[in-house]
């Protein structure tokens, strides 16, 4: 067991208090630095694509996870975030400008979709922006004068004053760093006035409104700022791929990061990020383990949607707090090794709560 | 073709996938107002079935009609037990909860379906392929035989429906049990096996739209994509209402085939979304539901 012991108040903001901490996060950061020098390219070019899932993930955590708002249609901000910044570098913005450009335009969308979509909430929500995703991926196809239709858009390579980053190595760091920026700046923007506002929200509007949140803004503020940072990811993603073409960014995008979100567990950033490594790798893990399973299940076509499912299906009937709520019970296990208690994080008893009105 | 032909044209056609829509759009109210939970697999229940309907017919020589039952049957089982072993468990939690959850059976569905039947589209011929009826004399409106069958079915069903719910106990039951689980418990409704047999209900519902909207498309995993139509049905004509289910799916059917010609191009893949939209800012009450609050 830890006991905070202050004797500033400025201990009690620091983001990693007890030296354990420090050391693991450091040694995490320095083994990533360390990364490049030590792997193959392709493992490279792949995490890297793990780190701008990863910031897709914490934007939609911030909206579904913090203010409880679902949004099953988040692939349309991505889109938006990634045409904004391949059109921006084609029309010649530097990409120092045009990255934050985009998040901002995205973050500008965000506010346009969150005013109409708040007037309705929880399973209306859903579908409204699970509506506004399919008709955003239609419009991306048809708008051919930007967008390139169905043809698709090449990107151009990502460069910063003159220097390229079109090799892996180079695009790895870059993500990395947008990552951690991200990082930091929603763990120090959730525990400020707004990050409370947001999950007052999300435990109770009647209560928030009564202690003078402001709800709707609350919501659409989270909406703007989830947009932004899932902008942000479709722009790195734009360098990602190379060519956009609509199909990127279809139903099945979305649904994957509200995967992550829910399996890495709803409420944590840590879950957010751990979400979305595992759902990112887990195409791959598939295929490394379909040489041991009989050839008639792994030749099937279908296997990894199978495997989705099953892995969501698992999480919610069993693991509802995600793999987050599963690490904190490893880690209060270890840390209270001979005093736990298996009742330590039972559920308390919940009864059905009705959305109609009898 | 003269304008007011294909006009009738284009109402015939859009009943005939409306009246799809709405038998899609009834599974998901009957389990919604049983359940709370609105069941993003039957999109994936009704692919799976045109993939029965199709084995049944196609490769094992199975007559229409009897391909139909045993369809509606394996279907209503499925259902049966998917409430039974998934869906009963998540009872009292956020409606967030059923969503992901009905999201990962419909993935889990979904693949099985690829898995089983391979991802190749396929076809089956029905009693009705190539026959055609003209009516209104020389240059009047062509039908599809097939397009009236489909209709007559999806009434016939409602109408069924609409009858058991009226004027029999298990229908009673159910209406009872959706409207306060509590009472209906204390008057000896057995709520949990009511409960999995309106899902059986909604099974028997999908499959029947299955195998109906396979012949007029292909039989392919794409298929769940009519449960989007059907939500979009669903919020049109007011949410947890049978006739809104109706009234809404067939609205859709129309608004869909009148948009493909007379809208610019590719709007008829995007217009029910749109409609979901507005109508959720508009009116989100829908057409014919009643406005209800919610509980603090």
């Amino acid at each position: 067991m830890k006991f905070d012991y202050n004797t500033r108040y400025r201990d009690s903001f620091k983001l990693l208090r007890h030296a354990d901490q420090r050391i693991a996060y450091g040694l995490l950061l320095a083994a990533l630095i360390a990364l490049p020098w030590l792997a193959s390219k392709f493992f490279i070019g792949e995490l890297s694509y793990v780190f701008i899932l990863c910031i897709a993930s914490l934007g939609l955590m911030v909206l579904t996870g913090y203010t409880g708002q679902v949004s099953l249609g988040h692939a349309a901000f991505v889109a938006v975030g990634a045409y904004a910044h391949a059109w921006m570098l084609l029309k010649g913005v530097p990409l120092l400008v045009s990255l934050p450009l985009s998040g901002v335009l995205c973050a500008a969308f965000g506010v346009a979709v969150g005013v109409p979509a708040i007037r309705v909430s929880g399973l209306y929500l859903a579908m409204v922006t699970l509506a506004f995703s399919v008709i955003v991926t239609h419009v991306i196809g048809h708008w051919s004068s930007v967008t390139g239709g169905f043809t698709g858009l090449a990107v151009n390579n990502p460069v910063i004053w003159g220097v390229a980053l079109g090799g892996p190595k180079a695009f790895y760091f870059l993500c990395l760093t947008v990552l951690a920026l991200v990082l930091l700046a929603l763990l120090n923007l959730l525990r400020s006035g707004l990050g409370r506002d947001f999950l007052g929200v999300r435990d109770s509007e009647a209560a928030a409104y009564s202690l003078g949140i402001h709800v709707s803004r609350v919501k659409v503020i989270a909406f703007a700022l989830s947009a932004g940072v899932t902008g942000l990811a479709g722009a790195l993603l734009a360098h990602h791929t190379k060519y956009l073409t609509p199909d990127a960014f279809t139903l099945v995008l979305s649904m994957e990061l509200v995967l992550m979100v829910v399996i890495g567990g709803l409420g944590s950033l840590r879950g957010a990020v751990l979400g979305a490594v595992l759902i990112s790798l887990l195409p791959t893990l598939i295929s490394r383990i379909k040489p041991l399973l009989p050839d008639q299940i792994a030749k099937q076509f279908g296997l990894e949607t199978f495997i989705f499912g099953l892995i969501l299906a698992l999480f919610v009937l069993f693991e509802p707090t995600g793999i987050n709520g599963r690490w904190l019970k490893l880690r209060a296990l270890v840390e209270s090794f001979p005093l736990y208690r298996r009742d330590t994080f039972k559920r308390g008893k919940r009864y059905m709560k009705s959305e109609r009105y009898k | 073709m003269s304008a007011a032909q294909v006009f009738a044209q284009l109402t015939v056609n859009g009943i005939a996938v409306g009246a799809i829509y709405a038998l899609v759009a009834l599974g998901l109210v009957l389990t919604y107002k049983a359940t709370e939970v609105l069941n993003f697999a039957q999109g994936d229940l009704l692919a799976l079935s045109a993939f029965i309907a199709w084995g049944l017919i196609a490769v094992a020589g199975v007559s229409f009609w009897w391909a139909l039952l045993a369809t509606v049957a394996i279907s209503a089982m499925l259902a049966y037990a998917i409430d039974v072993v998934v869906i009963r468990r998540i009872a009292g939690q956020p409606q967030f909860a059923g969503v992901m959850l009905t999201i990962a059976l419909a993935f889990m569905l979904r693949g099985a379906t690829s898995m089983g039947f391979g991802p190749e589209s396929r076809s089956y011929a029905t009693p009705w392929t190539g026959q055609t009826s003209t009516f209104g004399g020389v240059g009047g409106v062509v039908i599809a035989n097939l397009q009236l069958v489909i209709v007559g079915m999806a009434l016939g069903v409602t109408a069924a429906l609409l009858l058991f719910f009226k004027s029999t106990r298990l229908g009673v039951a159910m209406q009872a049990a959706s409207q306060n689980q509590l009472a209906a418990y204390l008057n000896g409704v057995r709520v949990k096996q009511v409960n999995s047999l309106v899902w059986a209900l909604a099974g028997a519902t999908a499959a029947a739209g299955g195998v109906l909207l396979a012949p007029i498309t292909l039989v392919d995993v794409t298929l769940w994509f009519v449960v989007l139509k059907a939500l979009a049905a669903l919020v049109l004509g007011g949410f947890g209402s049978i006739a809104g289910a109706i009234v809404g799916g067939l609205l859709i059917g129309l608004i869909e085939q009148y948009a493909g010609v007379y809208l610019p191009d590719g709007s008829k893949d995007v217009v029910a979304y749109v409609v979901l939209i507005a109508v959720l800012i508009v009116r989100p009450q829908g057409l014919l539901g009643e406005a209800h609050g919610k509980r603090v």
